[in-house]
């Protein structure tokens, strides 16, 4: 039995907006798999819900004519690492949302949900920095874009105002296309796990593969919200495909990570991570754009 | 042969249907709902609880408070009883107490109408303490000035006790010897059973009826009996199947409090479920135990003298106490016999929650510490750790002064050699030695010792009744509980065995009810086949003897010239089929001169017991940087006597190697030290392990019988958790040459030892 005051069903996204709109202090709920939880903990007790589970028009996978890949904001986990789409042009994507939970997470939650809860620790997340993701926002005042990296406002809050919801992820071609990427997720076990740390890294390679053209790098867990360790970014990039580079970069994410210390790991084991990650990170996705690097 | 087939369990089909009842499938589901009001301190009084706007919530039928609640003291160990007041389990709870003794003590409960009701009422509910000054270590409570937590122990030490052997202060004089110290931490662990903790109540007539999720009804019954102050016989305990209890349904959980609740409602159906963050903070979990060991060798690693001082976190109440700290350090000098001994045990009250059993009882603690100690013993003289069991371990011969028990066959060196073979142990520990890089492999292995049931520390007694039906089938009832673990399935399986009938002619009452089903007192200390099966074996004869008698009247041959066989009547001295089973019971019921019903019932008490042996192998790959563990290959090898079902017994062992896989690499109860709150008391932030943490688990077999066994059974249920840390952390030791010496040797423990030497 949950705890729940008011329940509204959305059918569309204008229902959504209205709902929400009308109920200022409502929750949304989608899969359900983050709210529900909050609710039997007390967190969220008695709270009014507007579902927007029953919008079929936000879910699944499509590329748009000039390129970009439209992921619906309800779209399943299960679905986004099925979806050839995904397979083809941002694999990584794929792979880190197959690493949330355990089967029966991943068929019900969403990506929106999970970029939306606000959370450090979202599988797609770092993956969505890595890949430039921006965030189509519906609201009152119809439609904005919004980059990931502007999406966060802080831990469990993000950019979204009264009466508006996210109703898709957007990945455009310029961000994917020669980008291959790795994503690395840190847990106490191999499922059923929040990520202690997690770190997904995009290259792009010169036409040599000897020099590394652009490299984007997304982490979870790092700091208070997911964040792009730019500055390491800026350093790396122009530089060899070679060991030394990549020694460099694990020295340079840690002036971009900020993690903290509590009961679930210390800040030096996470500052350790956050390092040790990103090499590995960097050698995969090295690999998988076809350079080659020494263990 | 019934015994020794694997038969499929006779509980299989209902079970992987969804058919089969459990508790709160059979509870009516008007019951009413109680809730809990857990402390938000770990130490203090009560001083006041506020339920005025908890009242006011509609659905809200009572609530009851600390204040409100009888002063009865009683126990809660899953033990028989003793009549000896010396020797029974220390009283110490109440059904709801005032002075609060871990962060999540019962102070209140709420009766309401539905669970968002109560749960609304819990949360209104305002308790104000008088706050007191806590403790979290055993070690630290037993200084002085550290806070009391019981004034019937002002020490904070529930119990100590001590074994002295030869003479060790003049034994460590001798010349020339190799003084090997170690301190082993082992942490707090939960049982995780599938279906947490459940019980439902209600009156009927002068009498209270708790059907409850438990391993023993029977004891259940007569706690509820001492809680609330009533005759044992005015409550009648009801088992239906369970989701698993592995020790924390051997201890009485809220049974007392339910049936006390019911009581205050007029008698009317009380459920009280634990959420699964109740079933971690306010049941039981496994004794943290710090081990210290002084082992003094000769170079060649013959043991000179030794010495194990151990100190058990109790928690909060006695529980099953001393019980546990006290088996892991009786096999501490049997394992490895050594002519100079001194063990001392101190089980210790702490502020934490309470510590009670738990697959192994003491022993994946004990076999923790012993086994890592012996591979510290070959580090440092240099030996081969297989060498060194070889030569120092219980030899065949063996015999317990106190139990009796003793050690048949050369069943160590039989299980260490299939185990060795099967992983290929020698070659890899060879190869596998002065690894460099960052990603490195490892084998080791642990061998373990267990004593099966609890005689002579505690009364061991079974009752078994069959009742032959009409068609010759028989109807088996017995107090000891089918709790997941195939019992009934075995049980069956022996009663075939023993009575000449087909298996599908045995028909197992799961379901214990203490008004009717003869006394067991249930399932633990892995002694199911050993105990129940004695009880069986003897009611089974007994059974067959007057079946044989009654044959007479039908088939005019003298009962010595008849058996039964696979459901028919047969003459032994031609094997001529006289009649069926089905006849003989048919024209016996519905005699007209001579209408004879066939049943039998005995009691069996139980005067020996068993020790039970094994070993686990395991091969690792160790990423340094990562500081991960992944787990290659691992193999447990049992003798545990002989297999009455052996794909039973695989799959028991199974369990028991994932259990001892999460209590390795990964389990462990983190608590607050500024509050005393257990912080991580959920399935996502406890980390038992996983389906995908596991490789393949091996599972294979010595089959020695037991001698002093109904059908040469001994323990198997417990044991194959315990030598699977060790081995894991020998492994560890072999790939990285670090000795890790706390558990779960998970990635904090890693980064925090590898850093320490300079590994990162």
């Amino acid at each position: 039995m949950y705890d729940i005051s008011a329940l509204y069903e959305a059918k569309t996204v204008q229902e959504a907006v209205d709902l929400l709109t009308a109920h200022p202090d409502a929750i949304i709920i989608a899969g359900g798999s983050d709210v529900l939880i909050k609710i039997r903990e007390g967190r969220l007790a008695g709270c009014k819900l507007v579902s927007i589970y029953g919008i079929d028009e936000m879910r699944g996978v499509k590329m748009e004519d000039d390129g970009t890949i439209r992921i619906g904001s309800l779209t399943s986990f299960s679905h986004i690492h099925a979806d050839p789409v995904i397979k083809e042009h941002v694999p990584v994507l794929g792979e880190a949302v197959n690493m949330v939970g355990g089967p029966q997470i991943r068929a019900i939650g969403t990506i929106g949900g999970n970029t939306c809860n606000g959370v450090t620790s979202a599988d797609s997340a770092s993956t969505l920095f890595a890949y430039d993701a921006v965030l189509e926002i519906t609201g009152p005042d119809g439609k904005r874009l919004v980059p990931i990296s502007e999406f966060y406002t802080g831990p469990g809050r993000v950019a979204l105002k009264t009466g508006e919801l996210q109703t898709a992820v957007l990945i455009r071609k310029e961000s994917y296309e020669g980008y291959h990427g790795c994503y690395i997720k840190y847990g106490m076990r191999n499922a059923m796990e929040i990520a202690t740390t997690g770190c997904s890294v995009n290259v792009k390679l010169s036409d040599d593969k000897k020099t590394i053209s652009d490299i984007r790098i997304g982490y979870g867990v790092a700091a208070p919200t997911p964040i792009r360790a730019r500055s390491a970014e800026a350093k790396i990039k122009g530089l060899p495909v070679s060991p030394d580079t990549r020694a460099l970069l694990g020295e340079a994410v840690l002036e971009d990570v900020t993690p903290r210390d509590s009961w679930r790991a210390s800040k030096d084991f996470r500052l350790h991570l956050c390092s040790t990650m990103a090499m590995r990170a960097f050698t995969g996705a090295v690999r998988r754009a076809g350079g080659e690097i020494d263990d | 042969m019934v015994i020794g087939s694997n038969v499929p369990r006779i509980d299989a089909h209902d079970k992987a249907t969804g058919r089969t009842k459990y508790t709160d499938d059979l509870c009516d589901q008007r019951a009413l709902i109680a809730k809990i009001v857990h402390s938000t301190i770990a130490h203090g009084y009560v001083k006041s609880v506020d339920i005025s706007e908890a009242e006011k919530i509609p659905g809200v039928i009572k609530i009851l408070t600390c204040f409100d609640a009888p002063d009865y003291k009683f126990p809660t160990a899953g033990h028989p009883w003793s009549v000896d007041p010396s020797h029974q389990d220390v009283c110490d709870r109440n059904l709801l107490t005032s002075h609060v003794r871990y962060y999540g003590d019962d102070v209140a409960a709420v009766v309401a109408e539905d669970e968002v009701s109560a749960v609304q009422a819990v949360r209104a509910i305002k308790v104000e303490y008088e706050e007191l000054p806590f403790v979290l270590d055993a070690q630290e409570a037993m200084k002085e000035g550290a806070p009391v937590i019981h004034d019937e122990h002002p020490d904070n030490v529930l119990k100590h006790t001590d074994i002295r052997r030869g003479n060790y202060e003049e034994a460590i004089k001798e010349p020339g010897l190799i003084k090997v110290e170690g301190w082993y931490d082992t942490p707090s662990v939960q049982h995780c059973h599938i279906e947490n903790a459940i019980c439902f109540a209600y009156q009927d007539n002068e009498k209270i009826v708790v059907v409850t999720s438990t391993q023993i009804p029977h004891i259940v019954r007569r706690v509820c009996g001492q809680a609330l102050g009533i005759p044992w016989g005015n409550i009648r305990v009801i088992k239906p199947y369970i989701g698993g209890g592995f020790g924390d349904k051997q201890d009485v959980l809220y049974e007392p409090l339910c049936a006390w609740l019911s009581t205050q409602v007029g008698g009317r159906l009380v459920k009280l479920e634990c959420t699964r963050e109740e079933t971690f903070c306010n049941c039981r979990v496994r004794h943290a135990i710090r081990s210290h060991i002084i082992s003094w060798c000769r170079p060649d690693g013959t043991m000179v003298a030794r010495k194990l001082e151990c100190w058990s976190n109790q928690g909060a109440y006695a529980s099953h106490g001393h019980a546990i700290a006290a088996k892991g350090m009786g096999a501490f000098p049997q394992l490895y016999p050594c002519p100079n001994v001194e063990c001392d045990a101190w089980t210790v009250y702490t502020n934490r929650q309470v510590a009670g059993a738990m697959r192994s009882y003491g022993m994946a603690q004990a076999g923790f510490a012993v086994e890592a100690h012996s591979d510290d013993i070959c580090k440092k003289l240099s030996l081969d750790p297989l060498e060194f069991r070889r030569k120092n371990l219980m030899q065949k011969g063996y015999v317990d002064a106190f139990s009796k028990n003793e050690l048949y066959d050369d069943t160590f060196n039989q299980c260490l050699d299939k185990g060795a073979a099967w992983i290929d142990y020698e070659r890899k520990y060879k190869e596998y030695q002065n690894q460099t890089g960052p990603v490195r492999k490892g084998i080791g292995f642990a061998v373990y010792w267990y004593n099966t049931a609890v005689w002579p520390i505690a009364l061991e007694t079974a009752g078994c009744r069959m009742v032959v039906n009409q068609d010759g089938s028989i109807q088996m009832q017995v107090g000891d509980t089918e709790i997941g673990q195939g019992a009934d399935t075995a049980f069956a399986q022996m009663a075939a065995e023993t009575l000449g009938l087909p298996l599908h002619m045995v028909h197992v009452i799961s379901c214990q009810d203490t008004d009717v089903t003869p006394f067991g007192t249930g399932a633990y200390a892995s002694r199911q086949t050993y105990v129940a099966g004695m009880a069986i074996r003897t009611c089974a004869e007994a059974l067959k003897d007057r079946i044989l008698k009654t044959a007479f009247r039908y088939t005019r041959m003298q009962p010595y010239l008849m058996d039964i066989k696979d459901g028919n009547i047969v003459r032994t001295t031609d094997g001529r089929v006289l009649m069926s089973m089905a006849d003989l019971a048919t024209h016996s019921l519905y005699d007209l001169e001579n209408s004879e019903h066939l049943a039998m019932e005995r009691t069996t008490q139980i005067k020996s017991n068993a020790y039970s042996f094994g070993c686990c192998f395991a091969e690792v790959e160790v990423d340094i940087p990562m500081c991960h563990v992944k787990l290659l290959n691992i193999i447990n090898v049992h003798d545990c006597g002989r297999l009455i079902n052996p794909a039973l017994a695989k799959a028991q062992v199974e369990g028991g190697m994932s259990m001892g896989i999460g209590y390795a690499l990964s389990e462990k109860m983190i608590y607050d030290k500024k509050t005393g709150r257990l912080l991580n008391g959920n399935l996502l932030d406890y980390k038992l392990s996983t389906f995908m943490d596991h490789p393949h688990l091996e599972a294979q077999f010595v089959e020695n019988a037991e001698p002093t066994s109904a059908y040469g059974t001994k323990a198997l249920g417990e044991p194959p958790v315990v030598p699977v840390a060790p081995a894991i952390r020998a492994a560890i030791l072999n790939a990285t040459g670090v000795a890790l010496c706390e558990l779960p040797m998970d990635p904090h423990l890693l980064f925090r030892r590898f850093s320490e030497e300079h590994l990162i």
